[in-house]
């Protein structure tokens, strides 16, 4: 087997080691979104929800460990949408002629960062995972040993997926501009709708239908789904709403994502099919 | 040792309406240095992307090391080696993981890549830097860098982008000596440069390229030949008498008295003249105390062969010359 994205996987990882301020502004930067927003929201949100009649015999979570899987989520969205910038760099400065006229095959470019941008996610996930809990988030409450372990892996496996999606569409889209400054303006164009069209941090049943929609078809939505799933349980309430999600409707979820990476990678290899760097 | 390795037919390529290569064909002998010589904008490294198979052939046909440039492109880059024009090193990797990540690329089994590290840093003395960020390097050193990283994979071919651009005099010198080590194992050398005493000093042949074309190909020696303005100056014991007898030989083109001499410009080989005027003049009892001959430089053969508005320089040039063959 060719293990050449192995090389453009070790690469991107010892700079990810070597720029100490980037990688520890990484790593605390969730962990600041979960201790100033999550804690203040949670406040506003436990106080509003405190008239709601909670449903009987349905176990309920507090706002905190609601929006903590969202917190998971919004992070490795942003990082996964940025985890192509690298490619972008090293177009721009010629770095990337050097792996273009190399015998490493193009694809292998693709599968190099998207790991090293999956294994980014593992670990900004843990550290969240890891603060949430000691902020006070009930993840994995009342789970065994066994079932936590479970758990955690189910959710690294709907992280990773979900990232590869969006390293992906990253890759295809830095390889295809010319300045830094576009990806950006993209990033951010496209994060807003993934984002607050999402059930990260709210519930999406009040939505108007248009955005019911959108969400319904947001890897986003799927990702947190997942993620509250495994670290919550299949049956809950928040702020006032009942959730359920029956194995098929999770395994429904982690295919609607494995079809979004799917398509992602067919777009990101037809760019660099494409792509000439001289 | 005598096949060719690299074949160009008819090569074109277009940015838009700039015709940047505008119908090449050459070849490459396998084992010689080569060199293309031409200024700014000539169309050199256009023509090296499309032989390392960066830029996609738009028209014409290219082998490298007995593979089509656009039918193998892959088996192309296993044969191949590049120093890029300008210095495509990550600045935050060090001297040794600049050489691992190529040999990585290149797939080459980890213990010979550990060796060939340490063979290559001691090559181009920078041991003491193996574990230094290619940002702290000084210019020379990078170069020096990507010289050794060009050599990792020991390809069939090695192309060289103006390998020499920036550097201070010793450390041209040293690099050339490094090239020549490299082309004495075997390894084909491909070289652009606008310097001409580079290309003078290193290659086999040349190929002296401009507006996108070849316009002459030839070892320095016969480049200098072709443009028959090779000087000769004499002092003799009789000035009057050499200059009767240099103004009857067909050789001579030109005449150019000095104080104590004279110069002549031959159309042809000097080498060669120079004895048959010797003896010429011996015959009309004529003694020669000096003689001096002068082959053009490869600046003259440059310019003469890519012409613009250089060419009055290069007449005072060689003008400036004359006198300087006429001090000795
Ligand atoms: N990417 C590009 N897009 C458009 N035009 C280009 C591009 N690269 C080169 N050119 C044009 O093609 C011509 C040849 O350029 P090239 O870089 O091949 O010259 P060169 O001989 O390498 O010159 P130099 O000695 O300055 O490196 C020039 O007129 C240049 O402006
Ligand atoms: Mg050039």
């Amino acid at each position: 087997m060719n293990t050449g994205f192995l090389t453009i996987y070790w690469r991107d990882m010892i700079r990810f080691f070597r720029f100490k301020t980037l990688l520890i502004s990484s790593l605390v930067q969730p962990a600041l979104w979960m201790a100033f927003f999550g804690i203040a929201m949670s406040a506003n949100f436990n106080r509003l929800t405190s008239e709601i009649p909670s449903i009987p015999g349905v176990p309920s979570v507090d706002y905190l460990t609601y929006m903590a899987a969202g917190v998971i989520a919004m992070t490795t969205l942003f990082t996964s949408l940025f985890g192509g910038i690298v490619l972008l760099f090293d177009k721009n400065w010629g770095l990337m002629r050097e792996i273009f006229a190399s015998p490493l095959p193009r694809n292998h470019i693709i599968f190099g960062i998207a790991l090293s941008g999956m294994t980014k996610t593992f670990i900004q996930a843990f550290i969240i995972m890891v603060f949430a809990i000691f902020l006070g988030a009930a993840f994995f409450a009342g789970f065994t040993a066994a079932e936590t372990i479970l758990s955690i892996f189910g959710i690294l496996l709907f992280v990773g997926v979900f990232s590869l999606g969006f390293l992906f569409l990253s890759a295809a889209i830095s390889i295809s501009l010319e300045s830094p400054e576009g990806l950006q303006g993209i990033i951010t164009l496209l994060t807003m709708p993934i984002f607050f069209a999402s059930n990260a941090l709210y519930p999406i049943d009040a939505f108007p239908p248009v955005l019911q929609a959108i969400s319904i078809v947001n890897p986003l939505s799927h990702l947190v789904s997942g993620i509250r799933y495994f670290a919550i349980g299949d049956n809950f309430q928040a702020i006032g709403i009942h959730y359920t999600a029956t194995s098929m409707d999770i395994a429904f979820s982690f295919l609607l994502l494995i079809l979004f990476a799917a398509l992602m990678f067919a777009l990101a290899w037809w760019r660099f099919r494409k792509a000439t760097v001289t | 040792m005598t096949g060719t390795i690299i074949e160009v037919e008819g090569l074109y390529h277009h940015y838009g309406d700039v015709a940047a290569v505008n119908g090449i064909s050459f070849s490459v002998i396998e084992g010689e240095i080569f060199s293309f010589l031409g200024p700014n904008g000539a169309g050199k490294s256009t023509a090296i992307n499309i032989l390392i198979t960066l830029l996609r052939i738009q028209q014409g046909m290219a082998t490298v090391a007995g593979y089509n440039v656009q039918t193998d492109p892959q088996k192309v880059r296993n044969s191949i080696g590049i120093v890029f024009q300008d210095v495509t090193l990550d600045r935050d990797m060090t001297c040794r993981e600049i050489l691992e990540f190529h040999g990585r690329l290149y797939r080459m089994p980890s213990a010979e890549r550990k060796q060939r590290i340490d063979e290559l840093l001691t090559l181009v003395q920078l041991d003491a830097k193996r574990d230094v960020r290619t940002k702290h390097l000084s210019g020379g050193m990078k170069r020096r860098l990507e010289i050794a990283r060009g050599l990792m994979t020991r390809p069939k071919v090695l192309f060289l982008d103006e390998p020499t651009i920036g550097l201070d005099p010793q450390t041209r010198m040293r690099m050339w000596d490094y090239i020549k080590a490299v082309n004495e194992e075997g390894t084909t050398i491909f070289l652009t440069t606008h310097y001409m005493d580079e290309a003078d000093h290193l290659s086999d042949r040349i190929s002296i390229i401009d507006h996108g074309r070849i316009i002459v190909t030839g070892t320095p020696y016969e480049l200098k030949n072709t443009l028959g303005e090779d000087l000769i100056y004499l002092e003799t014991d009789d000035l009057p008498g050499t200059r009767a007898a240099l103004l009857a030989m067909d050789q001579v083109k030109e005449l150019n008295e000095k104080s104590r001499g004279i110069v002549a410009m031959l159309n042809g080989d000097g080498t060669k003249i120079l004895p048959q005027i010797i003896e010429n003049l011996a015959g009309r009892r004529i003694r020669v105390n000096v003689a001096n001959l002068k082959k053009p430089s490869m600046d003259d053969v440059f310019l003469h062969f890519t012409g613009r508005e250089l060419r009055d320089e290069g007449a005072e040039k060689a003008s400036s010359a004359v006198i300087r063959a006429g001090r000795r």
